[in-house]
C-alpha cells in the first residue's frame, strides 16, 4: 500500500506541485520585504491563469499566453501598488479586495468571450507548454523525476531562487528593498525612494504570481476553470512565512508543501487517513511557525504600513 | 452634523462610484447598464420576496460585518470570519445531532450556544497568539480558514453524514413534518409574524435571526461606545502604548476583541443551520466572511452603517441571479466584482477625501 504511495513519480508531482507556489512565494517576498503584505497572490495567481489560457486559445501559442499572463499580473499588482503605496490604503483590504474581484472577473469575461460558463474552451496538447527532457539525466531514476521532464515554467521558477537570493542580499536594490521593508524612514533619509522601491517589489510579485497562475492552466493543465488556484496563492503566502521570508527558505517550504500535495493527490481512494489531514498541514506548520514552536518568523519590520513621506 | 454629512457622503460617493464603473463592465460585455440598475432595484426591494430574501442574505453580512468592525475597534483585521462562521455552524449542527431525544427548544439554546463559543474559540487562538508572541493575526486568520474548512469537512466527511449521501452536509437535525418543523430550530418570519395577524410568505428563509442580528447592532453599539470595556478596547485600537500608559492592557483587549468578533461571525452558523437549513451544507457560505470585511468598511465600523451596507450587499446578492437570467452576457459574477470594486474604492477613500478638498479649495 505505501508503495503506491511513496514512489519515484512523487517526487515530479513535487516538484510541478511546487511550480506555481514557488512562483508565488518568491513574489510575495519581493513585495513584504519592501514592506508591502501582499495578501493578494491568489487574486493575481487567478488573473494569471485566466489571462494564459484566454490569450493561448485566440492566438494559439503558449509562449504568448504566458507573456500575456506576466503582464496581466503586473497590472493587478499595479492596482495593488497604486492602492496601497500611492493611496496609502490598507494593504491587506486592498489584497481582499483583489481576491475577491478575480473570483469575478475571469467568470464574467470568458462567458462574454466563450459562452461559457468561466472555464475556458480545452486547449489541444501542442498549445500548452512542452516538456522539456534532459537528455543524460533523462536516464537516471531520481534525477530524472526531480530535473527531466517538467515545463519551462518549472526550470524558471528553480533558477530565480538563486537569482532571487542573489537579488536580494548582493544587489543595490536588493539592499534598498530591505531597508524600505525595515526601516522606510531611514531610507528615505539615506536619500531612497521609498515608493519607487516599493513599487519595484510590489511589481514583480505581480510578474512572478502572475506566471505561477499560468502555469496551472497551460501547462499543468490545458484550460482555466473558476477559482482553479483554490488557495494555492495563501498557501504560497504560507510557504513564505514558513520560510522565514528568505528565498531558499521559501523555496524548501513549497517542495515540502508541493510535496503533500502530492501525497495527497496518491492517497485518493487506496490510504484510510483523510485526504484532508495532508491539505491542512502547510496551514498548520505555518501557524506553529507563528506561534514561536520552531524558530521564529519576524516579518519584514515595517510590513503593513503606509509610507507617508515628512514634507 | 457636519461629521456624519462626511461619515455618510464619501461610502456613498464610493457605492455610487463602483456602480458606474459596474456599468461600464455591463456596457464592455455587450448589454445595457440601465437594464442590469432597474433589474437590481426590483428583484432587490420590488416585492415581498424580494425584501424577504435580501433582508435573509443580509443576516450573515450583518455578523460578519459586526465581526470585522469589533476587531477593527481594537486596530486588528479579523479576516478569519469565514473559518469561524464555518467552524460555529459545524458546532450547531453537531450539537443538534449528538443530543437527540433532549427537547427541542434545550437543544436549540445550546446549539446556539456552541455556535457562538467555538466561533469565539477559533478566532481566540489567534487572539492569543498575537497578545503572546506578536504573530501577525491577519496571516493567523487566514491560516485558521484553511484549517477550519479542512478540518469541518473530514467531520462532515467522515462522521456526520448520512450514508450514501453524495453531496457534503451533515444528517439533518430538524425536518419539515406536514408543514411544521420537527427539532430544534429557530422560528420562521412567517410563523413569527403569525400570531400578529401578519402573513408573510412561508417560503422566504428569512428567520429569527435576523432579529438577532438587529439585538446584535444595538449590543455591540453599547458594548463598544456606553461601557468600560468598550473604551478600553477602543482605546488600544486608537493608540496602544498610550492606552497601556493609562493602566489599560494591550493583551486582554486583543484577545478580548479577537474573541467577540468570533462570537459575532458564529452567530451565521445560528441563520444557516437552525433557521434555514437544518443541517451543515459546508459549502453554504457565499464568502460571507470576506464580504463582511466590506460591509465594515462601507458601513465605517459602526453598527448603524453595517447594518445598512449589509443590506445593500444582501440586495446585490439576491440581484446577481436575476441579472445572470434577463441579460444575454452578464453573469453574477458581475455582483462579486461590484463587491471587490466597492472595497476597493472605500478602501483608497483618502482620494476621494483631497479630490474633494481641492474641489472645495476650487483647485479642481
Amino acid at each position: 500500500m505505501l508503495k503506491t504511495i511513496i514512489n519515484l513519480s512523487l517526487l515530479a508531482s513535487m516538484v510541478r506541485y511546487a511550480t506555481p507556489l514557488t512562483l508565488a512565494s518568491l513574489g510575495g517576498m519581493f513585495s513584504e520585504r519592501g514592506g508591502v503584505i501582499n495578501i493578494a497572490l491568489e487574486g493575481i495567481m487567478l488573473a494569471g491563469a485566466f489571462t494564459a489560457a484566454a490569450v493561448t486559445v485566440k492566438v494559439g501559442n503558449p509562449w504568448i499566453g504566458l507573456m500575456a499572463a506576466a503582464t496581466a499580473g503586473l497590472l493587478v499588482a499595479l492596482i495593488h501598488a497604486l492602492a496601497s503605496i500611492q493611496f496609502k490604503a490598507d494593504q491587506v483590504v486592498v489584497g481582499t479586495a483583489i481576491n475577491i474581484l478575480f473570483l469575478g472577473v475571469p467568470p464574467l469575461v470568458s462567458g462574454a468571450m466563450f459562452d461559457s460558463t468561466g472555464s475556458t474552451p480545452q486547449l489541444p496538447r501542442d498549445q500548452t507548454l512542452p516538456e522539456w527532457h534532459i537528455p543524460l539525466i533523462d536516464h537516471v531514476p531520481v534525477l530524472k523525476q526531480l530535473l527531466s521532464g517538467h515545463t519551462p515554467i518549472s526550470y524558471l521558477a528553480f533558477a530565480l531562487v538563486p537569482v532571487s537570493y542573489y537579488v536580494l542580499f548582493r544587489t543595490r536594490f536588493g539592499l534598498r528593498l530591505r531597508a524600505v521593508g525595515e526601516n522606510p524612514e531611514a531610507a528615505d533619509t539615506a536619500g531612497v525612494s521609498v515608493y519607487r522601491i516599493r513599487y519595484a517589489g510590489v511589481l514583480l510579485s505581480g510578474v512572478l504570481a502572475g506566471i505561477g497562475g499560468a502555469y496551472l492552466s497551460i501547462a499543468q493543465n490545458s484550460l482555466f476553470t473558476r477559482n482553479m488556484t483554490g488557495g494555492r496563492g495563501f498557501i504560497a503566502l504560507a510557504a513564505l512565512i514558513f520560510g522565514k521570508w528568505h528565498p531558499i527558505g521559501a523555496f524548501l517550504a513549497c517542495l515540502l508543501f508541493g510535496l503533500a500535495e502530492g501525497v495527497s493527490d496518491q492517497m485518493q481512494g487506496v490510504v484510510p487517513i483523510p485526504v484532508q489531514f495532508i491539505q491542512i498541514i502547510p496551514y498548520v506548520l505555518t501557524m506553529v511557525v507563528l506561534a514561536g514552536f520552531i524558530g521564529r518568523a519576524t516579518p519584514p519590520r515595517a510590513i503593513g504600513t503606509p509610507y507617508i513621506k515628512e514634507k | 452634523m457636519k461629521t456624519l454629512v462626511r461619515e455618510l457622503l464619501f461610502p456613498l460617493i464610493a457605492v455610487v462610484a463602483a456602480f458606474l464603473v459596474g456599468g461600464i463592465i455591463v456596457w464592455m460585455v455587450g448589454d445595457s447598464p440601465l437594464l442590469v440598475y432597474e433589474l437590481f432595484f426590483t428583484s432587490a426591494f420590488g416585492s415581498v420576496d424580494g425584501i424577504g430574501y435580501t433582508l435573509f442574505y443580509a443576516t450573515p453580512l450583518i455578523f460578519t460585518g459586526l465581526a470585522v468592525a469589533v476587531a477593527f475597534k481594537c486596530g486588528l483585521l479579523n479576516i478569519g470570519a469565514e473559518g469561524q462562521l464555518i467552524v460555529a455552524a459545524f458546532a450547531a449542527a453537531w450539537v443538534g445531532l449528538v443530543l437527540p431525544g433532549w427537547p427541542a427548544l434545550v437543544v436549540t439554546l445550546l446549539a446556539m450556544l456552541a455556535a457562538v463559543v467555538a466561533g469565539g474559540v477559533w478566532s481566540g487562538i489567534p487572539g492569543v497568539l498575537k497578545a503572546k508572541f506578536g504573530a501577525h493575526e491577519v496571516i493567523t486568520t487566514i491560516m485558521m480558514n484553511f484549517i477550519a474548512a479542512g478540518l469541518v469537512s473530514y467531520l462532515t466527511q467522515y462522521h456526520y453524514r448520512k450514508q450514501g449521501d453524495p453531496i457534503l452536509e451533515t444528517l439533518p437535525i430538524a425536518e419539515k413534518i406536514n408543514g411544521a418543523v420537527v427539532g430544534p430550530h429557530i422560528p420562521r418570519m412567517s410563523a413569527m409574524l403569525a400570531p400578529f395577524g401578519i402573513s408573510f410568505p412561508d417560503r422566504l428563509p428569512l428567520n429569527m435571526a435576523f432579529l438577532l442580528a438587529l439585538a446584535a447592532c444595538a449590543i455591540v453599539y453599547v458594548f463598544l461606545w456606553k461601557t468600560r470595556w468598550g473604551y478600553e478596547l477602543r482605546a488600544v485600537g486608537i493608540n496602544a502604548s498610550a492606552a497601556e500608559y493609562g493602566g489599560i492592557s494591550i493583551a486582554r483587549n486583543i484577545v478580548m476583541a479577537m474573541f467577540i468578533s468570533g462570537m459575532l461571525a458564529g452567530m451565521v452558523g445560528i441563520n444557516d443551520v437552525l433557521g434555514y437549513r437544518y443541517r451543515y451544507y459546508h459549502n453554504f457560505s457565499a464568502n460571507y466572511g470576506f464580504t463582511g470585511i466590506a460591509v465594515a468598511l462601507l458601513g465605517r465600523n459602526h453598527p448603524a452603517g453595517v447594518l445598512l451596507a449589509a443590506i445593500l450587499f444582501g440586495a446585490l446578492i439576491r440581484s446577481g441571479l436575476f441579472i445572470d437570467i434577463f441579460t444575454d452576457n452578464v453573469s453574477k459574477d458581475w455582483v462579486v466584482i461590484l463587491q471587490a470594486i466597492i472595497i476597493l474604492f472605500v478602501a483608497c477613500e483618502a482620494v476621494f477625501r483631497g479630490g474633494a478638498k481641492r474641489f472645495i479649495r476650487g483647485t479642481v
